[in-house]
Formats: C-alpha cells, sequence, structure tokens
C-alpha cells in the first residue's frame, strides 16, 4: 500500500428518512463533475454535419422565426428595441436553462448502466449536465455581441449583472431537474412531460414579448418564475430596455433557491433507491 | 497485521418483486391511489440477501461462489456501495473498487484515450493517478496503435482488454471483483488472472465472485459459498468448492429444468431433463464403477435445427474436465442426423464399466451447431457418485489417484523362468 495516511473506514447502513447532503463526498469527487461534462461536451456534436454551429443555430432561428411573427405580423411591442435583438437576448438564457433542464433530468436514466455498477455521489450527473450547456451558451453570446454591433447598442455598465444571471439561471435548471430526474427514475411519465413543460414555461417567460405588458396587479405572481427575473435582468443590463432588477429578481432568486434546496434533500432521500429501480 | 478489512454483519437486502406494476408505477397509479401508503402482500418482496455476517482480515483473498441468483451479485452491490442494504451493516477500512461488470462508462464515440480517463474518473481514480498509470494501462491493454481510435472501431477484444486494464491498474486497498474473468481470450483471461493474484501478493484484499471453479481454487485459500440469500457455508476454499458442487445441485440422479430457469434466447432448443440410469435402467444418484451407467438427455425441438450436437462434459468436482463427448461424432450418426425436426428427443451415451474412479463428479451439458451457435449450456447440470465397489485394487483399502480407474490388463512375468518376452526385441 503506497498511501501513507490511514485508511479511511466507510460504515453501510440502511438510511432512514432524510439524510444529510454529504458535500464533502461530493468534493471528494470533484474531477467527476469534470470528466463527464468534457463527455457531454466531446460527444455532443459527434458524427454532425454542422457541428457546434447548432449551438448558434437553435437560437437564431428561434428568433427569426419570432421575428416575423411576433415582432413583424404581430407587433409585439419590444420596448423601443429593434424586436430580433430583444428576442434574442431573451432566448440566450432561455436556452441554456431549457437545454440544462432537459439535459439533468434525463441524466440519471441516461446513464443507468453507470448507476447500477458503480459507486460516485449521484449529484454529479445532473450538476454536470447542466454545466455542459455553458458552452454552448458561449458560442451563441458571441452572435449577440455581433448583434449588438450591427444594431449600434452599446452595452450598459451593468453588464457585471450577466454573471449572477446566469448563476441564477443555472440554479434553477439544477433546482427542478433534481426533483425532474429523481422522480424520472421511479416514474417514465416526466420524460414525456418534459418537452410539454419547458414549452409551457416559454411560454410565461417573457421571450417574445415584454414583461411590461403584464398587469401591475398581476406581476408578482408573474416573478414566482425565476426566468422572468433572469430574462428581465438580461435585456436590462445588455439593453438598457425595461426595469433595473428589483423585487421581481429577489422573488426569483428566492424561488430558485427554495427549489433547489427542497431538490437537494429529495435528490439525497431517493439516492438509494435509484440503482434498484433505474 | 491481521486486521479486519471489511465487516459485515447481520446484512439484508429486500428486494421487491411480484406485482406487476411495482417496478414502475407511474405518476397516474400514484395519484389515483391517493399516495397511500399500502401493506404490500410479503410474498411480493424477497431477500435477495438475509442474515449474511462474515469478516474478511487485510490482505485475505476471499472466494464467493453461489448459483445465479444467490445473492453473490447483491453482495458486491452493497460492498461497492451502489446500492443500499435493507438491514444490518457493513464495515470497511479502506478505499473500494469494484470491478462488476468491465467497461462501466465506457463511451463509444471516444477515444481509447479518453475513455480512459473517464472510466478511471468513474471508478474512483484521481486524474493525476490515471496520468501516471497511463502508459502501462495501455501496453497491459495491447492497444497502443489505437489509442487515438474511438473505442467504437474497436475489436470486441480490444475493447474488453482496454476496459479491464483500467479497472485492474485501480489501486484501492479492497478490491472486488465479479466474473471478469469470463471475458476475452484464454490469452487474456491468464493475464487477468495474474494481474488478480499480483494484487493478492501486494497484501490488498480482495473479494472475488466467480462461476470458474478453477480461478477460485487457484486465487482463494478460503471462500464463501451462497444460495438463497444465505451465507451456507465458510471454509477453506477446497471443501467451500466440493460443498458447492454437491450441495443443492440435484438429488435422485436427475435434473428437470424449469421452464423459467431457461433462457428465451435457447430457442428452438428446449431441455427437458438430464439423468443418470445404473445397469437397470433406474434413476440412480450413485452408480457402480463396475457396472455400464447411462446418461441421458431429454429435450424439445420447436424447429428442425441443421447440424445439431447435444452433449455432456464431464468433469471432477475440482472442475478438471475429464471428457466432452457429442451424440453426433460418431461420423455415421452425424451423416445420418444433418437435420434435427422439431419434436421430442432423447440422447442417450452409454459410460463404460470400469472407467471412473470412486468419487463425485459433475455432468455438463451442451446443445449447439458447431461454429454457428450455442443453445444451451449448464455447466453443472447433475452431479452423481461413483461406488467403486468390486473395482481393480479393492483389496486394499486406500484411495487411488486420478479421475479414471480403468481395468487394465497385466501380465506379471518372472525372468528365471525363461518365459520373459521383451516388448522391444
Amino acid at each position: 500500500m503506497s498511501s501513507l495516511n490511514e485508511p479511511r473506514t466507510i460504515v453501510i447502513k440502511p438510511s432512514t428518512g432524510w439524510t444529510a447532503l454529504n458535500l464533502k463526498d461530493l468534493w471528494n469527487y470533484r474531477e467527476l463533475i469534470y470528466f463527464f461534462t468534457w463527455r457531454d461536451l466531446k460527444v455532443r456534436y459527434k458524427q454532425t454535419v454542422l457541428g457546434a454551429s447548432w449551438a448558434i443555430l437553435q437560437p437564431v432561428l428561434t428568433m427569426v422565426v419570432f421575428s416575423i411573427f411576433f415582432g413583424g405580423l404581430a407587433k409585439v411591442p419590444s420596448d423601443g428595441v429593434p424586436y430580433p435583438i430583444f428576442s434574442y437576448t431573451a432566448l440566450l438564457p432561455w436556452t441554456l436553462f431549457s437545454k440544462a433542464l432537459q439535459d439533468a433530468s434525463r441524466s440519471l436514466v441516461s446513464s443507468a448502466n453507470i448507476i447500477s455498477k458503480v459507486y460516485f455521489p449521484r449529484l454529479i450527473l445532473p450538476l454536470s449536465s447542466t454545466l455542459a450547456g455553458l458552452v454552448d451558451f458561449a458560442i451563441a453570446f458571441v452572435v449577440l455581441l455581433l448583434m449588438m454591433v450591427f444594431y449600434g447598442i452599446h452595452p450598459t455598465s451593468n453588464l457585471w449583472l450577466l454573471l449572477p444571471l446566469i448563476l441564477l439561471a443555472l440554479l434553477t435548471a439544477i433546482g427542478v431537474s433534481l426533483w425532474l430526474s429523481a422522480l424520472n427514475v421511479m416514474y417514465r411519465d416526466v420524460g414525456h412531460m418534459l418537452p410539454f413543460l419547458t414549452q409551457f414555461w416559454m411560454y410565461i417567460t417573457p421571450i417574445a414579448y415584454s414583461s411590461s405588458i403584464v398587469p401591475e396587479e398581476w406581476r408578482f405572481v408573474y416573478a414566482l418564475n425565476p426566468l422572468t427575473g433572469v430574462v428581465e435582468g438580461f435585456r436590462w443590463a445588455l439593453l438598457g430596455s425595461g426595469e433595473g432588477p428589483g423585487i421581481t429578481l429577489l422573488i426569483s432568486s428566492c424561488i430558485s433557491i427554495l427549489i433547489t434546496i427542497t431538490g437537494l434533500f429529495y435528490f439525497r432521500r431517493m439516492e438509494r433507491k435509484f440503482a434498484d429501480l433505474v | 497485521m491481521s486486521r479486519t478489512a471489511i465487516r459485515v454483519e447481520q446484512l439484508g437486502k429486500k428486494y421487491n418483486i411480484g406485482l406487476p406494476v411495482v417496478k414502475y408505477p407511474t405518476l397516474r397509479d400514484k395519484i389515483s391511489e391517493g399516495f397511500k401508503r399500502h401493506e404490500k402482500a410479503e410474498d411480493s418482496f424477497i431477500w435477495a440477501l438475509k442474515d449474511v455476517s462474515f469478516e474478511v482480515n487485510e490482505g485475505q483473498v476471499l472466494g464467493v461462489i453461489g448459483r445465479n441468483g444467490a445473492g453473490k451479485s447483491t453482495l458486491l452491490k452493497i460492498l461497492s456501495r451502489v446500492t443500499e442494504p435493507t438491514e444490518g451493516s457493513v464495515e470497511i477500512r479502506g478505499r473500494v473498487g469494484s470491478l462488476l461488470e468491465v467497461g462501466t462508462g465506457f463511451h463509444p464515440e471516444l477515444t481509447g484515450r479518453e475513455n480512459i480517463f473517464l472510466n478511471g474518473a468513474i471508478l474512483g481514480m484521481q486524474r493525476e493517478e490515471i496520468q501516471n498509470k497511463f502508459d502501462e494501462i495501455v501496453s497491459f491493454a495491447e492497444v497502443e496503435k489505437f489509442i487515438d481510435t474511438p473505442v467504437k472501431r474497436y475489436s470486441s477484444g480490444m475493447y474488453l482488454r482496454l476496459a479491464f486494464a483500467v479497472a485492474a491498474h485501480l489501486e484501492p486497498e479492497i478490491l472486488v471483483v465479479d466474473e471478469v474473468l469470463a471475458v476475452g481470450d484464454a490469452e487474456f483471461q491468464k493475464k487477468c488472472l495474474g494481474k488478480m493474484s499480483d494484487v493478492a501478493q501486494q497484501g490488498r484484499t480482495v473479494l472475488f465472485v466467480s462461476h470458474n471453479m478453477s480461478a477460485i481454487l487457484r486465487l482463494t485459500q478460503e471462500t464463501l459459498v451462497i444460495d438463497h440469500g444465505k451465507l451456507l457455508m465458510r471454509g477453506p476454499t477446497t471443501e467451500a468448492v466440493d460443498f458447492y458442487l454437491s450441495a443443492g445441485l440435484t438429488q435422485e440422479g436427475q435434473k428437470i429444468w424449469q421452464e423459467e430457469e431457461i433462457d428465451t434466447a435457447a430457442k428452438p432448443f428446449r431441455p427437458v431433463a438430464i439423468r443418470v440410469l445404473d445397469k437397470q435402467g433406474h434413476v440412480a444418484e450413485t452408480v457402480r464403477s463396475t457396472e455400464p451407467c447411462t446418461i441421458e438427455i431429454e429435450y424439445k425441438l420447436e424447429k428442425s435445427i441443421k447440424g445439431l450436437r447435444v452433449g455432456i462434459y464431464l468433469l471432477t468436482t475440482r472442475g478438471e474436465f475429464i471428457f466432452t463427448s457429442f451424440d453426433t461424432d460418431d461420423i455415421k450418426q452425424y451423416e445420418n442426423n444433418t437435420i434435427r425436426k422439431a419434436g421430442h428427443y432423447i440422447s442417450r451415451c452409454e459410460i463404460p464399466p470400469d472407467l471412473l474412479n470412486e468419487g463425485r463428479y459433475v455432468i455438463g451439458m451442451n446443445a449447439s451447431t458447431y461454429l454457428i451457435k450455442r443453445f444451451f449450456q449448464d455447466d453443472q447440470a447433475l452431479i452423481f457418485n461413483v461406488d467403486p465397489a468390486g473395482a481393480p485394487g479393492m483389496q486394499w483399502v486406500e484411495t487411488r489417484l486420478g479421475p479414471i480407474r480403468p481395468a487394465l490388463k497385466w501380465r506379471i512375468e518372472n525372468y528365471e523362468s525363461g518365459d520373459l518376452q521383451h516388448g522391444t526385441k
């Protein structure tokens, strides 16, 4: 034995009820998060003709469709900003979120063969699927910068806000997918529900329209959707349109944190059954 | 030195079976039941493991044997923390590396190099550790030339070699191995066995599950026998293997296959029974070595098969082969039976008298078409005893070595009497 330090003693026992999060274990396996994320990135565009341009095509094509139908034909107001850039700015965090949500919610079931064979903190799977979306986001972001140059829009001095907003989008995705991925192990209904859920969620998020069309008295309810705060913040920080982060963002953050914490505990509680059920 | 590395106490694991919807209840079911907690009938559970207690000392290589579904894999899964026990506890000192199945997490699109890192990380290695062992892993797997090729282009042999190589270079204090030796060609199996005994000699604790009795005998001194989730015995490997092969296998010299035991892949071949018959034609658990006995295999064919051969292996209880024989070995039989039509058959073979020594023998059964398909195989279909009463040499009460006891013709010649005739002139 080469290691000088005394080997750790592990006790394996049936756990009952709510278990501790055991974040230390997660820390010990941090490299695996990196490896899984790296694998997802490596594999994502293998054997595709268009490769990484898919990361750009999805939001750009959606923007084109939105601009024609909502901006051009339906004349949806866009707070004085050209409609294409108005919708694209929202589509960026939205694509990051929805991709992370879909991948992470399916992460456990799609790694069933690993789960039933090797031990590692299962949290790593939804976490790393979420992170892999960041690269696509970065690529699509370059397009946004080009559009801003094209439309002659200078970013505001609040650009730094993007970072916490991205984190909030990811946190929301993680929180929701902790619930959904654990549920998916037992109820495959989740897999069928996901496309519908994301579509539904997109309609209640101010992507194709501005949140200013939502009546004042409904704003509070509207802010319960964490993505509202994220999208509004993106527009405000990049384009200077709409209102700055205020009560909406605060509510959004609280909701997101609440979902994530409850999701963590639920996930840990279900974790012990994953290998048997998946 | 001999500190305890693994202490298992009263370990039990209950699985849910039965009720068809239990495995994946849909949300609708749950909602319509109003999320009620309802008591399930006791028979919808199965204890895959029950009341298992044992200890393993540091540096010990312990074998685990048992039939399929005996609970071996469940035990290993609990030890490697893949699944939780329902009751009892396990205390483990040190890092556990498990080889429950090689190649876990290999991604077909990634290259050999990338998969080494990915798989290593999944098995719990640090990146630095993998980097240090990288060359060793590659040369052990003999895939130097293809290291930057996606593994989906690998031959299955290369794939398995690489997968085993990564796992074998993991250096945990405790290694849990399940059936990895069942893979690869003979050459590579030998290499794997070598690696395993290296691991054992480095003073690491190994728990080794296998169906390969000769591997178990070679690598372990002590072995656990598990059956129906219970620990039946723990003892020196030779005794445990003998116990395993003789206990619970068969009674009354016949084995009848239940429909659910037969893999659907065996179709259209359906084995019915295998029997040992004594000279009088009765099913017997013990036959006399001085009398001929018959082994009969009863089976059905749902469709006709071209080139089918049904045969037996005879083995000692230590897993050494004595002979292999098929019903169409004889060239005339072979030509008369090129196509065996659908129907109900019995293939019988007679074992001549004065062939087997006293002791216990295992019969394996195989139904296949040469180089095309193995329909069915049961390596331990049946066990029977040979009683040596009346056999040559029985005037001395001693154990004769070797699995066969032929009645050979001896001549004794006297030098002085002049009747000496040399075989060689």
